[in-house]
């Protein structure tokens, strides 16, 4: 799998799911590429470099999502 | 005067102990005097504006802190926690108060030079409220805005040579003992494991691919003086396999009274003679130690390396010199299940860096692959142990059950072999067996 169809794959559900949930867990992400977490990390972080995705830290645990999604975005929003 | 009235944070002022109220009321004056005429970046009632939410949140009996953000520099998937308030009209000083958290330097060595740097930093950028240290043992920076961050990061990384510590579903930042730059008992070079593996693992620290929190903490005895043994879900702690060093000479000089017991730590009242038979041998957890006819003899294959004779007697006893450490995993503190303690994976592993610790870093990943793959969400290593068992985590790091693997004999008998653990398998010649064994 090359970075460009894992990016699809994980895009299309993440915005899938966005009616539910707006943050995934990482296992979430290494499940939708059918992958091992090792292997998967390597596509994810490329993604979060790309700005593709975005980090939420609650200080204990990370989670992943789309750039300006869920209800936390638009108050964080400030530049 | 202050911003706001805070009466139930004064009462805490009035209790014997020295108060963090206290301090912030000091912090907060000193920002309002601002002596040293910094432009500071951030409102300068921040700590006013703290004061005030903490107060609030005294009267109304629950926190008006927001969880967590998307907060972050660049690249880095931790070392800053998004940290908003829900009264942002009230405390505007506030409304973004977000925690920095620096690696601290091994042993936690400073220089008051770099002290200095970065509390001026933290006063220009942020609020200048420091907790030195978490319990991670990582320096805290408690309280900036989000357009300080990556001008924080920036400073720390090109100017200070520093980096971020571990948040979040990472490996945190790790943390170790001074070790043998200053202590005769450590078993090998703390710093230099700490700092390699560190180096080593900056993916797993900076990016988020853990189901939860990973620690790292390296002792350099069982003294365990960063205590890895309760807090580090891998921790690291020196032994040694061959005997404890006995200088008989010594020893007599200890019943004698010619040398003070603990290294005089002990100088603050009489305690009265000392006794190596009350104090010593017979607080041996194994009672592997004698005292003779003025001879100390130690059974060593009994011992545990509890280290209480060589704390006692460190003139007189020393570590073997044939030393490394023990890998124990899965300590934690409680959410689910209670605290748990770390159980011994490895009983012993030369620390060596010619092979760039390969043998500790085998390890290391092959707990890890595990974890990943069979952890749940926010499940910590502990947890997973508890759920999967022993068993399975020596499968998968492909380490030999021994003798030291075990805490008590079995208790329960539902514990049954493989096939392919027992030879021969399932399948047996009858005949063979039945001319040992008539039916």
């Amino acid at each position: 799998m090359d970075q460009a169809e894992a990016q699809e794959k994980i895009v299309e559900a993440l915005k899938q799911k966005l009616k539910t949930k707006s943050k995934f867990y990482f296992n979430d992400l290494s499940a939708i590429l059918d992958m091992k977490p090792r292997e998967a990390k390597k596509y994810i972080n490329k993604m979060v470099e790309d700005g593709v995705l975005e980090y939420w830290s609650s200080g204990s645990t990370s989670m992943y999502g789309l750039p300006g999604t869920g209800k936390q975005a638009g108050a964080e929003n400030e530049g | 005067m202050a911003k706001h009235k805070t009466p139930l944070l004064d009462q805490l002022e009035s209790g014997p102990w020295p108060s963090f109220v206290s301090d912030l009321k000091q912090e907060a004056e000193k920002r309002a005097k601002n002596k040293k005429g910094l432009e500071l970046q951030i409102p300068v009632d921040v700590v006013e504006d703290l004061l005030g939410v903490l107060e609030l949140s005294y009267k109304h009996g629950r926190t008006h802190w927001k969880h967590g953000g998307i907060v972050g520099v660049f690249g880095y998937g931790g070392g800053v926690i998004g940290r908003y308030n829900d009264q942002p009209t009230m405390f505007p000083g506030v409304a973004h108060f977000h925690t920095v958290r620096v690696a601290q330097p091994g042993g936690k060595f400073y220089s008051t030079e770099y002290l200095r740097q970065l509390c001026n930093l933290w006063d220009f950028r942020g609020s200048g409220i420091t907790n030195m240290h978490g319990s991670t043992g990582d320096i805290i920076l408690i309280g900036t805005t989000t357009p300080q961050l990556e001008e924080i990061f920036f400073e720390m990384s090109h100017n200070m040579n520093q980096d971020l510590g571990g948040s979040g579903s990472n490996l945190r930042t790790p943390a170790d003992c001074i070790g043998q730059a200053r202590c005769e008992f450590a078993c090998y070079d703390t710093q230099a494991l700490c700092y390699d593996l560190t180096m080593e693992y900056q993916d797993e620290l900076h990016r988020p691919a853990f189901p939860y929190k990973f620690k790292f903490k390296f002792d350099g005895c069982p003294n365990c003086c960063v205590a890895s043994i309760a807090r580090a879900d891998m921790s690291f702690i020196g032994t040694w396999k061959d005997d404890i060093r006995i200088d008989a000479e010594a020893v007599k000089a200890y019943v004698g009274g010619e040398i003070k017991p603990n290294g005089g730590a002990h100088a603050g009242r009489d305690w009265g003679k000392f006794d190596i038979q009350k104090e010593v041998i017979g607080l041996c957890p194994t009672g592997c130690m004698k005292y003779e006819n003025n001879k100390l003899t130690i059974n060593n294959r009994e011992c545990t390396r509890c280290m209480h004779c060589i704390n006692a007697m460190p003139r007189a006893l020393r570590i073997g010199k044939e030393t490394g450490l023990s890998i124990f995993v899965g300590a934690k503190a409680p959410i689910l299940d209670g605290a748990q303690m770390g159980s011994l994976l490895v009983p012993f592993v030369e620390v060596n860096a010619d092979d760039d610790y390969r043998a500790i870093k085998d390890v290391v990943e092959a707990v890890w692959d595990w974890w990943m793959e069979d952890g749940k969400n926010r499940e910590r290593l502990g947890e997973l142990i508890k759920r999967q068992g022993f068993q399975k985590l020596l499968e998968a790091t492909g380490i030999k059950p021994v003798p030291q693997h075990v805490k008590e004999p079995r208790s329960n008998p539902y514990i049954f072999w493989k096939e392919e653990e027992v030879e021969g398998g399932w399948e047996r010649d009858i005949d063979a067996f039945r001319k040992d064994h008539m039916r």
